[in-house]
């Protein structure tokens, strides 16, 4: 008897153990499971559950792998001792050693954190509730860490994240009955209750607030800050990079969000595998746009002069939105969540127009804090099931419409 | 039993637990998420309601043949208004800083569905003595949510109980500050109050089956 043997046979000894989901949830993830539906209907497809995640997985690695040389490279910039790279996106000042070890040593835990808390908890309720672990958190695992700040202290994400998945999904049902996207709902936690960790100028390079604590304790060194675009622009500075570092990513930001165009290669592989929608993101970006010509109009018309708080965010080319802060990362990986995004085909148009429009709003208006695609991905989280009753409503009008005219 | 038999006393201990205004009948939850930010506001806000439903009920269960049955909401604002003004200037004057805290919601007493709801449901139809042990229970139920909340809020998220530095000196870094915690601002939030309030009846349904309805 070869090892699959022997698991599925150690599986049947125990099948009714307690823990028992425990151990299945680690064995298919690493072997398809030796059953087969026996009764009732089913559908055929290659990809269940798991591989569906795993796609989506896929399509994240990159973003990972960018993010850890960008945190060391972030950190080493900061700290002077490297010069801003030169030889755009594959410069050989961005892709060294140095930088990947720094960021590599940061990112991990975060992923570690993440991934262990959250299956912990998955893996408490199934054995609770009698059912199997569902693989909801395999993409949500993966997805938090990108999307925070790489200097989270650990226990703050190991807290959020046990409420986002005990609130946000346990509570209504586990995997595939969430309201509200999880990782958002983690991200969210973090950003109202612990506001100074996300947001600032300090949070986004490694080791910046380690030096803030050693001046606070007397040291004689130099502080360093780590604006992000959205940051510098809501104060109305200057901003020193040029687009195609935006697009490229070589800028501050959440570990995973800031390269625009391993994003864009992400959702290129969504589209093709058809795991991802692209008529969300495809009306998500027109919504920005719509909403940054709105902005650009009113600059241009002096509906808003050069002192208004708003300038700067306003008077930034309604295309450059695109390329900074979360836009293009959540866009692409979280408002095409299956579970929480709309599900009929005129409703995702809808869904995603309005996400991208309201992003923008959000970011410009927002007092506290230069970013809107998380708060209004939940929004729209929220609405997305009015969406579809609508649209449902309005195809079974146009339908009985029909019937009528043919009786008539 | 002696002073109070024990079909009374049930009266006082259902609405503790199983009838709980709050988690069981869900009535009084604005308030609830209103003020619980800090423990003394909450129990300050338990103890006036404490006072107004207990004496309301026996006011409204003395007359309550005489009130004609067209003006009974009336009769009823009149008497709880009255209560809650009295509880409002006692603020006033001995706790000054407090009433401030808790602002409108001291008047709101008057809105709060708890004590309309006991004033229609039992007061009109029951013996003063009874009315005001049923005007106590469901008080002390509300009451006891409000500061199970308030505790949990102001512990995490301003690291106080009643105005005491438990868990050490943010800004000075002592006692768990100085190993890095940090106070959670979304307790502060009202939202918050709504998702603790979410779990004590999470915790409270699971425990006990039978409340839980369909």
């Amino acid at each position: 008897m070869g090892l699959k043997q022997n698991l599925h046979s150690f599986k049947e000894k125990n099948k009714d153990k307690k823990w028992l989901p425990a151990f299945s949830a680690i064995h298919t993830f690493l072997f398809l499971p030796n059953e087969t539906t026996h009764n009732g209907t089913h559908i055929k497809a290659a990809d269940d559950l798991k591989r569906t995640m795993n796609t989506v997985i896929m399509a994240m690695v990159p973003c990972l792998i960018f993010g850890m040389f960008n945190a060391g490279y972030q950190h080493y910039l900061a700290f002077g001792e490297i010069q801003q790279a030169t030889g755009g996106f594959l410069s050989a000042q961005f892709w060294t050693l140095d930088n990947f070890a720094v960021g590599f040593w940061k990112v991990i835990p975060l992923v570690i954190v993440s991934y262990v808390v959250g299956l912990a908890i998955e893996i408490l309720f199934a054995i609770k509730n009698n059912h199997e672990v569902e693989e909801g958190y395999l993409v949500t695992g993966m997805l938090v860490p990108l999307i925070v700040p790489i200097d989270t202290p650990l226990w703050m994400l190991a807290v959020a994240v046990v409420f986002g998945v005990v609130i946000g999904k346990e509570v209504f049902g586990g995997t595939g009955m969430n309201i509200l996207n999880p990782a958002l709902t983690i991200r969210a936690f973090l950003f109202f209750a612990y506001p100074t960790w996300m947001s600032g100028d300090k949070v986004w390079v490694a080791g910046a607030v380690e030096r803030d604590q050693m001046i606070a304790a007397g040291q004689n060194v130099d502080a360093i800050s780590g604006e992000t675009i959205l940051g510098s622009l809501a104060q109305g500075k200057s901003v020193g990079y040029d687009v195609m570092d935006m697009f490229y990513g070589l800028i501050p930001g959440s570990v995973g969000e800031t390269s625009t165009l391993l994003i864009l290669l992400g959702a290129l592989f969504l589209i093709f595998t058809k795991i991802g929608s692209w008529r969300i993101m495809l009306s998500s970006v027109v919504g920005a746009l719509v909403m940054g010509l709105i902005f650009n109009g009113l600059v241009s018309a002096d509906v808003i002069s050069e002192g208004s708080k708003f300038y700067g965010l306003m008077s930034t080319e309604f295309w450059h939105h695109l390329l900074i802060g979360g836009f293009a990362f959540g866009t692409v990986f979280m408002a095409t969540d299956p579970v929480t995004a709309s599900q009929t085909n005129k409703g995702k148009w809808i869904y995603g127009f309005l996400i991208g429009f309201l992003s923008i709003m959000i970011r410009v208006f927002n007092p506290a804090y230069p970013e809107g695609v998380m708060l209004a991905i939940l929004l729209m989280n929220v609405f997305a099931p009015t969406i579809d009753h609508y649209v449902v409503q309005g195809n079974v009008k146009k339908r009985m419409k029909r019937v009528k005219a043919k009786v008539a | 039993m002696g002073l109070i038999s024990k079909k009374d006393a049930k009266l006082i201990t259902d609405p503790l637990a199983d009838n709980n205004p709050i988690t069981i009948q869900v009535l009084g939850i604005c308030s609830a998420l209103a003020i619980t930010a800090e423990l003394k506001a909450s129990i300050v806000m338990a103890v006036s309601v404490l006072f107004v439903l207990g004496i309301g009920n026996v006011v409204i269960s003395l007359m309550r043949n005489i009130i004609p049955s067209k003006i009974r909401i009336i009769v009823q604002l009149v008497v709880v208004a009255a209560l809650v003004i009295i509880v409002d200037q006692v603020l006033k004057a001995y706790a000054y800083e407090l009433s401030k805290t808790l602002s409108v919601f001291v008047g709101l007493i008057i809105t709060n569905c708890i004590i309309m709801g006991r004033f229609e449901a039992f007061a009109l139809a029951n013996k003063p003595w009874q009315s005001f042990l049923d005007g106590i229970g469901n008080a002390a139920g509300y009451g006891l949510i409000l500061i199970i909340v308030g505790f949990f809020r102001e512990l995490l998220g301003s690291g106080t109980l009643l105005g005491f530095k438990v868990l050490g000196d943010p800004i000075e870094k002592t006692g768990l500050y100085a190993l890095g915690y940090e106070n959670n601002g979304f307790m502060l939030l009202s939202p918050m109050a709504l998702i603790v309030v979410g779990i004590i009846i999470w915790i409270q349904r699971s425990r006990n089956k039978a409340l839980i309805e369909d």
